[in-house]
């Protein structure tokens, strides 16, 4: 296994530069200027100038890249453009609220989706069968921002029972976090508990037809432990798949939650730092996220050797 | 532990409880806090560098200004004690009040006041117009300083009282001392609120805790002038990228004031015991067009397109309620000293067969305009398509192009043909404050392709606005504003869209809020 570690940690290096090199050719392709936006929609010619100037952005674009990759190198991924504010300062005081956003949202999903899936392939064909996938199908196609505005409307409007916005650190309060994360996790978790509930659905109902449950069931063994203990384990792979997949996901793509609960997450420094053309925030974050997904793709691998010893790496 | 089903359910009942208990009381807790929604993110702390109006609204709790307009855009001392101008228009001097000091304790000079004006007369177009007369700039003594002209100039009072795009504020002299285009990082001002770098979170939050040391004007405030009175201890300001968000954050008390809610959000908040506050600079919209390029460096299709344009249809499609909006042909603003319709009237569909006869007249050989929109800024969604089905109506060929804020600003302000990524028509928006003033107002910036967007090209108008800043007498500034807003509609600098208002929300305990040309928060109180 740390072979399979150190293997992955070196061939991370030519991907993360490759995403490096993508990131800032695509930037610099797509129209806008930072010193443009910077300087206001009123500004004068001379103004926007003096700007691109003083921020390093009338040099040649070689030249930009190779002063950014170097400080990359060093650990400084440079300023913001519109705060100066070093980049990775700006990441990490966001990472916390959309990591425990992420994680409250998979732990409730996993919680529900997998015993909902397992059960419908349990009962393949029942009338829970056809409500799980109903109700999944329901959660995958009504966007976040529905799910969230009503859930404010019910919880925070008219009952005032939980806050409508606003995110509170686990570690400094955590009553306040748990009442400011329960409408932004559950409207996130119903999107994922769809996907995971199908996915367990189908991956439960090919190994409940396959020969070792058949034994496990002629043994005599109980319905529910041959469902917990035999068959659900050998299902485990393409779910941990998915829910891995899943938190690289909801850690890069939670914008809209993340909006509708005005939660100062990731997601929206991402769109922020896009719509602002802020260069070296946008750079540093896809850096980041790279890195994130080859982090969560290796956790995969190694939980895929966890619970099914039989592969190898 | 193990727990029941009763039981469980027992405790999740109580913990919702405590929740709900405790968010109420954490609310009531903070009594002496304004919790403010801006209308937009903070991120640029240097009001000087950008024009963005966040920015400008941050810096008036943080900064003083010398002057300020009042509710009738009068210019009004703040800073400034006393001041005098020679019987030759050439020399004037003015005299800081007594008291006033930064937020790091140091006392406001006369040297603070002049590099505070040099770093702002680089970038303002009134602050330029200041500069390119100005032989000399001098502190007489600590809290004196005087201008020596090389030829009069009656808009003193107006320039030292710009309210917006881009103010005066006065920065100690080792801030200022910076060039325009290298942003500050340390934010010092000497005004009501100091603010506290240590919890901006750029794009999320940041706040002010009150200058126990400001010693406010003894006047009412009216407007931007007046006594600004810091009543809060702190005021802690959120952005919310959702506005509904934040009209529900404001109904379940974990919001003070909500600085803009437009007109149909304005229904959520009806039936309420909010308080609904009509914003004193209402937002007005233009349709601009590119002077650089051709067709429309042809004055008679801009011409012809500003017979078929009528306001009304503008405002009806773009806002929708009647009680919001209101036709305005007054180029520097309805309801503002220099208001007049002096070469203004309304173009309709009527007018469409005269208008065509233009087109036929015109250099216009039958080429697609494009007309540049972004997709992300709901003010400017409307607008495109309706000058689009206009431009049809007069037989010009026309396509949209919409894209997202950032990508807009920088097309428009392409001089370049558009095969090689120019622009033909676009939309701008602004507020009544940036229109009231002859020489500040940008649709009045006539330098050509050195100016604002739409790159008007005009040297009658630029001579115009120079005799404007010459005349001291302010019945003859009128008439000069006169001759200027008919040249403009002569021309067709750009055509006005009408009028409408945003609305500015509070909490019914919310008292002492100060309805200025721009939102400002210093004075508020909480019953």
């Amino acid at each position: 296994m740390l072979r399979l570690v150190a293997l992955r940690i070196l061939s991370s290096v030519p991907v993360m530069f490759i995403v490096a090199v993508i990131v800032f050719g695509l930037l610099r392709l797509s129209p806008g200027d930072p010193a443009v936006i910077l300087a206001g929609d009123s500004a004068t010619p001379e103004a926007i100038a003096a700007l691109r100037q003083q921020l390093g952005l009338d040099q040649p674009l070689p030249i930009q890249f190779v002063t950014w990759l170097a400080g990359v190198a060093t650990g400084d991924f440079g300023q913001s453009i519109l705060s100066r504010m070093p980049v990775l300062a700006l990441i990490f005081d966001r990472l916390e609220a959309t990591l425990v956003l992420a994680v409250s949202a998979i732990i409730i999903t996993v919680l529900i989706a997998v015993p909902l899936g397992a059960i419908a392939a349990w009962r393949h064909n029942s009338w829970i069968d056809r409500a799980v996938m109903a109700l999944s199908v329901a959660g995958f196609s009504v966007p976040a921002f529905v799910i969230g505005y009503l859930l404010m409307l019910f919880f925070s409007v008219k009952w005032e029972l939980l806050p409508v916005q606003g995110y509170v650190s686990p570690f400094a309060d955590p009553g306040g976090a748990v009442r400011h994360l329960i409408l932004p996790s559950v409207t996130l978790a119903l999107v994922f508990m769809a996907l995971i509930a199908r996915v367990t659905r189908s991956s439960l109902l090919e190994v409940l037809n396959q020969d070792f449950v058949r034994t496990a069931r002629a043994k005599g063994n109980s319905q529910r432990r041959v469902l917990w203990r035999h068959a659900l384990p050998n299902a485990a792979v393409p779910i941990i798949t998915v829910i891995g997949i899943g938190i690289a996901m909801l850690i890069s793509g939670v914008v809209v939650t993340e909006s509708v609960f005005n939660i100062p997450g990731i997601g929206r420094l991402t769109i922020d730092a896009i719509l602002a053309r802020d260069y070296p925030v946008v750079q540093g974050l896809m850096l980041f996220f790279a890195l994130i997904y080859v982090g969560v793709n290796l956790l995969i691998d190694i939980a895929y050797i966890i619970v099914d010893p039989r592969i190898r790496y | 532990m193990k727990m029941n089903r009763r039981e469980a359910m027992l405790f999740s009942a109580s913990a919702m409880l405590f929740a709900a208990t405790s968010t109420r009381l954490a609310a009531q807790g903070a009594e002496s806090v304004v919790r403010f929604a801006p209308h937009a993110a903070l991120r640029v702390l240097d009001p000087v560098t950008t024009s963005a109006y966040v920015t400008r609204n941050h810096a008036y709790l943080v900064y003083d200004t010398l002057f300020a307009v009042d509710s009738n855009y009068a210019p009004q001392p703040q800073m400034v004690d006393s001041w005098e101008m020679s019987d030759d228009g050439l020399n004037w001097t003015f005299t800081l009040r007594d008291g006033l000091a930064f937020h790091d304790g140091a006392p406001v000079t006369a040297e603070d006041v002049i590099a505070s004006i040099r770093r702002w007369w680089q970038v303002d177009v009134v602050g330029l117009r200041l500069q390119s007369v100005t032989e000399e700039l001098t502190a007489d003594d600590e809290t004196s300083f005087s201008f020596r002209l090389s030829e009069p100039f009656g808009a003193m009072l107006e320039a030292l009282a710009r309210s917006s795009s881009i103010p005066l504020f006065v920065m100690p002299k080792r801030i200022a001392d910076l060039d325009p285009s290298t942003m500050l990082e340390e934010v010092i001002g000497s005004g009501p609120y100091r603010f506290l770098a240590e919890e901006f979170r750029p794009g999320v939050s940041w706040s002010y805790i009150r200058n126990e040391d400001y010693v406010p004007r003894s006047e009412p405030a009216d407007g931007l002038a007046g006594g600004k009175v810091p009543r809060v201890e702190r005021i802690d300001t959120i952005w919310f990228p959702s506005p509904d968000t934040a009209i529900s954050a404001l109904q379940n008390n974990e919001l003070d004031i909500i600085e803009t809610v437009s007109p149909d959000r304005r229904i959520m908040l009806q039936g309420t015991d909010m308080q609904l506050v009509e914003r004193a600079s209402p937002t007005a919209s233009t349709i601009r067009f590119n002077w650089s390029q051709p067709p429309f460096n042809d004055v008679r299709l801009r011409k012809a397109v500003q017979m078929v344009v009528s306001q009304l249809d503008y405002l009806d499609i773009g806002v929708g309620d009647p009680e919001a909006y209101q036709t305005c042909g007054a180029l520097f603003g309805c309801g503002t000293p220099l208001e007049t319709d002096a070469g203004y009237t309304d173009g309709s569909l009527e007018n469409l067969e005269a208008a065509k006869e233009l087109v036929a007249e015109s250099d216009y050989d039958g080429e697609t305009v494009i007309i540049i929109t972004p997709g992300d800024v709901a003010s400017f969604s409307a607008l495109a398509p309706l000058t689009q089905q206009l431009l049809t109506e007069l037989g010009i060929k026309s396509e949209i192009e919409t894209m997202e804020w950032s990508s807009f600003l920088d097309r428009r302000s392409s001089t370049d043909p558009v095969a090689e990524g120019g622009w033909n028509v676009a939309h701008a928006v602004f507020d009544r404050i940036d229109l009231v003033s002859p020489l500040g107002n940008m649709n009045f910036d006539a330098r050509g392709n050195e100016g604002y967007t739409g790159f008007v090209d005009d040297p009658e108008t630029e001579e115009l606005k120079t005799q404007y800043q010459r005349e001291p007498d302010p019945e003859k500034q009128k008439a000069i504003a006169e001759e200027m807003q008919k040249r403009a509609y002569d021309q067709v600098f750009y055509i006005p869209l009408g009028t409408y208002h945003q609305y500015t929300a509070l909490r019914p305990e919310v008292t002492d809020f100060v309805n200025a040309p721009v939102t400002v928060v210093y004075s508020l109180d909480k019953a």
